[in-house]
């Protein structure tokens, strides 16, 4: 089935003229048509524009001109991604009918690229959440169970790929957002090192955490993607010049001699046993390759995630303060223009979003700044130097799990925001530190996907490409209708 | 753990709505108070670290005299600035009266 | 009782760059609504702002002239608050770690020298412009000036009277025009002030009730704005009225402050460290390299001319107070090698003209070459003074060419040397008693001649030669 096959299966395929980017790209647009309704990945599916880029690739394809590995390849994005002449909404109403001028670069450097876009995923409102169910527009369904959560906030992205209604799909990670979608879909799911993608055209939730994150089949469709889309952008200051490396050639390098650490920090009591499971069977798996794998400690490990909340929805409060309905999204009819402001935005925001702006502004408030903002920025220095201190003892990743959980059931944890938050715990020091991570599908626990995550030192997205790929098993499947 | 009651009250919430610009109903603001009262508890645990002489990471990596060249660029028509616009008169983004 | 008045000032000027500080947008004053306006600076929601190095380089220009230190490390700071013309609900500002600390300005006033400090210098970005149509209701934002880029200077409250607050605003104007920094235009609100104000009785270490006044771009607004404000804390000292901390607006019409909106005055943003931009390390090397570039400052330049070209310490002041005036008076008086010369007639005929005409002295627009070549016609008597005032009339307003100009309405001073001798021959044979009293001793005779000769070239021949001819004549056989 061609919905199924990787992107390298794809690329070999369209190259060798065995299939066009139009059968690749109607195939995909079938099942969605049929499954869409049932898993909900999708806020907007553009078929036209889809179908019109599809033939643009082959007629490049024809005549030898192809652009990259990615040419005529359908995929889709996060609606936190700005395409221009495309809405773009953040799965909130505060964004509806938003239509951006402008391109995000990483969608650029994939339209350049020849990518072909199949629509807009479903995702947390202003990717705040971890289940995609504050999404003011719908409900994602997880392909392996569809009365549990994909997980979020990039649900959509990670269910599409899961459902094969798309090829690959870009997310966002703030805290967690691609990895543990990517855990509970069982798809791989990276966030690179912060800086290492542009976050131009990427509508901000927190700047200093934001990442831009792939969610693809395997590792090697990871790797493909990254090379496209990594690299220094002169529209984003916090972008790095470090080149990026040849991934695709990391998913073959051998594990031998690799050292890998284990923070015992990130096995609590929390931790489902199942998963934990996992984990020591990668550890056998590891060592059987010829890696060290040792347990090492994180000691600071326990406030990162009270810090990660402080931070995020501090730097939240001031980047959703553009939304006031002045110059684009909602606008509530009112007498003047300050009561214009608070009904546009209390008709506008979603009930977890308000909460965060809220968490985030009496943080920042003169009275709080220093015991809670600036104190968290302390933090983050010490959880920084945990890490530094792993990576100059000569560690090359550390192995942990994603999640203390499988996806749990729609619903179990709506109303309870707390335990929602700890569902980040093992995914935001990542992006305190700005780390690398992957996520790796390693197998079904009652039929729902646990991944384990590798978390690398800055810029090291080979190691974790390499190691990946040495974790990987056969891809993991939901038991969805087939499609013709 | 202290009392969610005492450590955010409805005031506090009221005050923080106003600075958010934001508005509530008294039930979703009674909602708001008790999960904010949760959440913030449960932030206590930054409070039991000592962070005396801890410098603060506004930026994680290392980044510094990130310019750009003094040459100006294009703008967007009109048309394209105002497209999004809910009103718009004359050129102009158009909004009530400010008081 | 008495009383003294405590102030301080932040200055507000926007630097003189091409485009905005943090997009690429040109900076234009006088633009139609909305042209000069880009995703970023419209506030649009994914877009990153980039630091324009030039406003590092000019806030870093700024320090100088202004004797402060320069921060070895300086970032940008959100300052958060709600505001129809603040695109993004924050401006991007720097609180924690400013650009430029510790500086002061030397003023003199009629009480003599004195040194005002600078608290800081700190780099920002503008907000847009509001329109109010009462009459519909509504209100239009404009975001042309949303992120042009500006410094604000910080004083410390060392100000004691209008005079001395005027004084300063002059100096720093001028100091910031001649370094480039900005082209600090009060008319065009290209640097604005506000002042804060508060009274205490004499002698008192502490300060009184402090009261800002936002926003003012004219010179003798401030003067009657801190008269009036002063007269106001003044009573309600008095009469044990309560004074309240707040920002106040001066309207020039009423002639009088006003409380700020509530909105405005409430004071409850909030600041913290913007993370979408990298931090800025200056080395010692770049502040020499700004340094370097930097012209002469007034100071050295009213110094320069007093002693290297005998100019006089009024006219030298006057001539170094503008960057362009002073461009003038240097080129002329290169070109014409005479300095006093240059200063004569620029600040005799130049200033006076400005006046007459209502032309900022910054704004007079003078070809040095030509006023060089009016000079030197002066000099070597091919144009009386007289008509070199016609002439230089008619540069200033016209930029008239000069040899063009004196042919035109016959102007030239010189005459043939054959003819004027034939004429002083003819003066000689008509006047044959001032001969012979001449002849006689009587050397007196000789300046009567010397009138009538005068009087019939109307102005035309060089003196001396005139003279040379006559005493040629009237030597006896």
């Amino acid at each position: 089935m061609i919905t199924d096959m990787t992107l390298g299966e794809l690329e070999r395929a369209l190259d060798a003229k065995e299939l066009s980017s139009m059968e690749a790209t109607e195939a995909y647009l079938r099942r969605i048509k049929v499954l869409e309704p049932e898993i909900g990945a999708y806020i907007s599916v553009d078929e036209e524009n889809a179908l019109a880029q599809a033939a643009a690739s082959d007629s490049r394809r024809a005549k030898g001109e192809k652009l990259s590995s990615l040419d005529g390849i359908p995929l889709s994005l996060k609606d936190i991604i700005c395409t221009q002449g495309i809405a773009t909404t953040c799965a909130s109403r505060i964004l509806v009918n938003y239509i951006p001028p402008y391109d995000a670069t990483c969608w650029r450097k994939l339209k350049q690229g020849g990518g072909v876009l199949l629509g807009k995923c479903n995702m947390d409102e202003f990717a705040m959440g971890s289940s995609t169910e504050s999404s003011a527009f719908k409900l994602t369904r997880n392909p392996f169970d569809l009365s549990k959560v994909p997980g979020g906030s990039s649900g959509g992205s990670a269910a599409a790929v899961a459902a094969d209604l798309a090829c690959y799909s870009l997310g966002t990670d703030t805290g967690g957002s691609v990895r543990q979608p990517a855990h509970f879909c069982g798809v791989v799911g990276l966030k690179p090192t912060y800086g290492r993608i542009s976050r131009f055209g990427v509508i901000p939730y927190a700047s200093s955490l934001d990442q831009v994150g792939i969610l693809a089949k395997c590792c090697e469709d990871a790797a493909i993607v990254l090379e496209r889309i990594a690299g220094k952008d002169p529209m984003d200051s916090t972008s790095f010049d470090t080149p990026p490396d040849a991934y695709r050639q990391a998913c073959k390098r051998p594990v031998k001699g690799l050292k890998i650490g284990v923070p015992q920090e990130f096995l609590g009591d929390a931790i489902d046993p199942a998963i934990k499971e996992q984990l020591n069977q990668a550890v056998a798996q590891l060592k059987q390759a010829g890696a060290t794998v040792e347990d090492v400690s994180l000691p600071h490990t326990q406030y990162a995630l009270p810090a990660y909340y402080v931070l995020a929805c501090s730097e939240a409060s001031s980047n959703l303060a553009r939304y006031d309905g002045v110059r684009y999204g909602l606008r509530a009819e009112a007498e003047n223009v300050q009561d214009m402001f608070v009904a546009s935005r209390s008709q506008g925001f979603g009930m977890e979003v308000k909460r965060r702006i809220m968490l985030g502004t009496y943080a920042l408030s003169s009275g709080y700044y220093d015991a809670y903002y600036n104190k968290t920025l302390q933090v983050r220095t010490l959880i920084k130097r945990d890490y530094d201190q792993i990576f100059a003892d000569g560690f090359h990743c550390l192995l942990t799990p994603v999640a203390p959980t499988q996806a749990f059931a729609i619903g179990a944890n709506i109303d309870d925001p707390l335990t929602m938050y700890m569902q980040d715990v093992c995914t935001v020091p990542v992006n305190l530190a700005g780390l690398p991570a992957l996520v790796v599908p390693v197998a079904l626990h009652q039929g729902l996907p646990i991944g384990l995550q590798l978390i690398g030192a800055p810029f090291g997205e080979s190691e974790l490409f390499a190691i990946g790929s040495a974790l990987e098993t056969n891809r993991l499947k939901p038991n969805l209708p087939a499609v013709q | 753990m202290s009392d969610n009651k005492t450590i955010i009250s409805a005031e506090d919430v009221d005050y923080v709505a106003k600075l958010a610009h934001l508005q509530f109903t008294s039930q979703e603001a009674a909602d708001c108070t008790a999960k904010l009262a949760s959440i913030l508890n449960y932030m206590q645990e930054l409070q039991k670290i000592d962070v005396t002489d801890v410098p603060i990471t506004t930026h994680v990596l290392p980044l510094q005299n990130v310019f750009r060249e003094d040459e100006t660029g294009s703008c967007l028509s009109r048309e394209a600035a105002l497209a999004n616009a809910p009103e718009q008169w004359e050129g102009y983004f158009k909004v009530p009266r400010i008081i | 009782m008495a009383y003294e008045v405590v102030m301080g000032l932040e200055v507000h000027a926007e630097l003189a760059t091409n485009s905005k500080i943090f997009c690429a947008c040109p900076v234009g004053y006088g633009a139609e609504a909305n042209l000069n306006v880009c995703p970023a600076c419209a506030g649009m929601p994914g877009l990153l702002p980039i630091t324009n190095k030039k406003v590092v380089e000019l806030a870093i220009a700024a320090g100088l002239v202004t004797n402060c230190q320069i921060s070895s490390e300086t970032t940008f700071d959100k300052k958060n608050y709600y505001y129809p013309d603040l695109s993004n609900s924050y401006q991007i500002t720097q609180l924690y770690a400013p650009i430029c600390r510790d500086g002061y300005v030397d003023i003199h006033t009629s009480q003599g020298d004195k040194r005002i400090g600078i608290k800081q210098i700190h780099m920002e970005e503008d907000a847009g412009k509001l329109m109010h149509n009462d009459m519909l209701g509504i209100s239009l934002v404009d975001y042309n000036r949303c992120s042009v880029p500006l410094v604000e200077i910080v004083s410390k409250p060392d100000f004691r009277s209008a005079e001395e607050v005027i004084a300063y605003l002059e100096k720093l104007r001028s100091l910031l025009r001649f370094a480039g920094v900005a082209r600090a235009r009060f008319e065009e609100g290209s640097i604005r002030c506000d002042v804060n104000l508060s009274v205490r009785e004499k002698g008192d270490p502490h300060f009184g009730v402090r009261t800002e006044i936002k926003n003012m771009n004219s010179l003798s607004a401030i003067e009657r704005a801190i008269a009036y404000e002063t007269e106001r804390h003044i009573d309600a000292i008095e009469w044990g009225e309560p004074l309240i901390q707040e920002t106040r607006r001066w309207d020039d019409a009423k002639n009088a402050s006003f409380a700020m909106r509530e909105k405005e005055n409430a004071g409850d943003y909030f600041y913290f460290p913007d993370a979408d931009l990298a931090p800025i390390e200056i080395s010692p090397q770049w502040i020499q390299q700004v340094r370097a570039a930097l012209p002469e400052m007034p100071d050295r330049k009213q110094e320069r001319y007093v002693t290297e070209w005998g100019i006089r310490a009024k006219d030298a002041a006057l001539l170094s107070h503008s960057p362009s005036l002073a461009r003038i008076f240097e080129q002329s008086a290169d070109l014409c090698g005479n300095p006093k010369e240059a200063a004569n007639w620029l600040v005799g005929e130049g200033l006076a003209l400005a006046k007459k005409h209502g032309i900022a002295i910054d704004d007079m627009a003078l070809d040095p070459e030509k006023l060089a070549y009016l000079i030197r016609g002066v000099e070597d008597h091919t144009l009386t003074r007289a008509n070199g005032k016609k002439l230089f009339a008619a540069i200033f307003s016209d930029n008239v060419d000069p040899a063009a100009y004196i042919k035109e309405h016959n102007l030239d001073a010189s005459v043939d040397q054959g003819a004027l001798e034939t004429l002083l021959a003819a003066i000689v044979a008509d006047n044959p008693k001032s001969v012979a009293d001449y002849q006689g001793g009587k050397t007196k005779a000789l300046d009567f001649l010397f009138g009538q000769a005068m009087r019939q070239l109307k102005g035309a021949g060089e003196p001396g030669e005139i003279r040379r001819i006559l005493e040629k004549l009237l030597r006896p056989e």
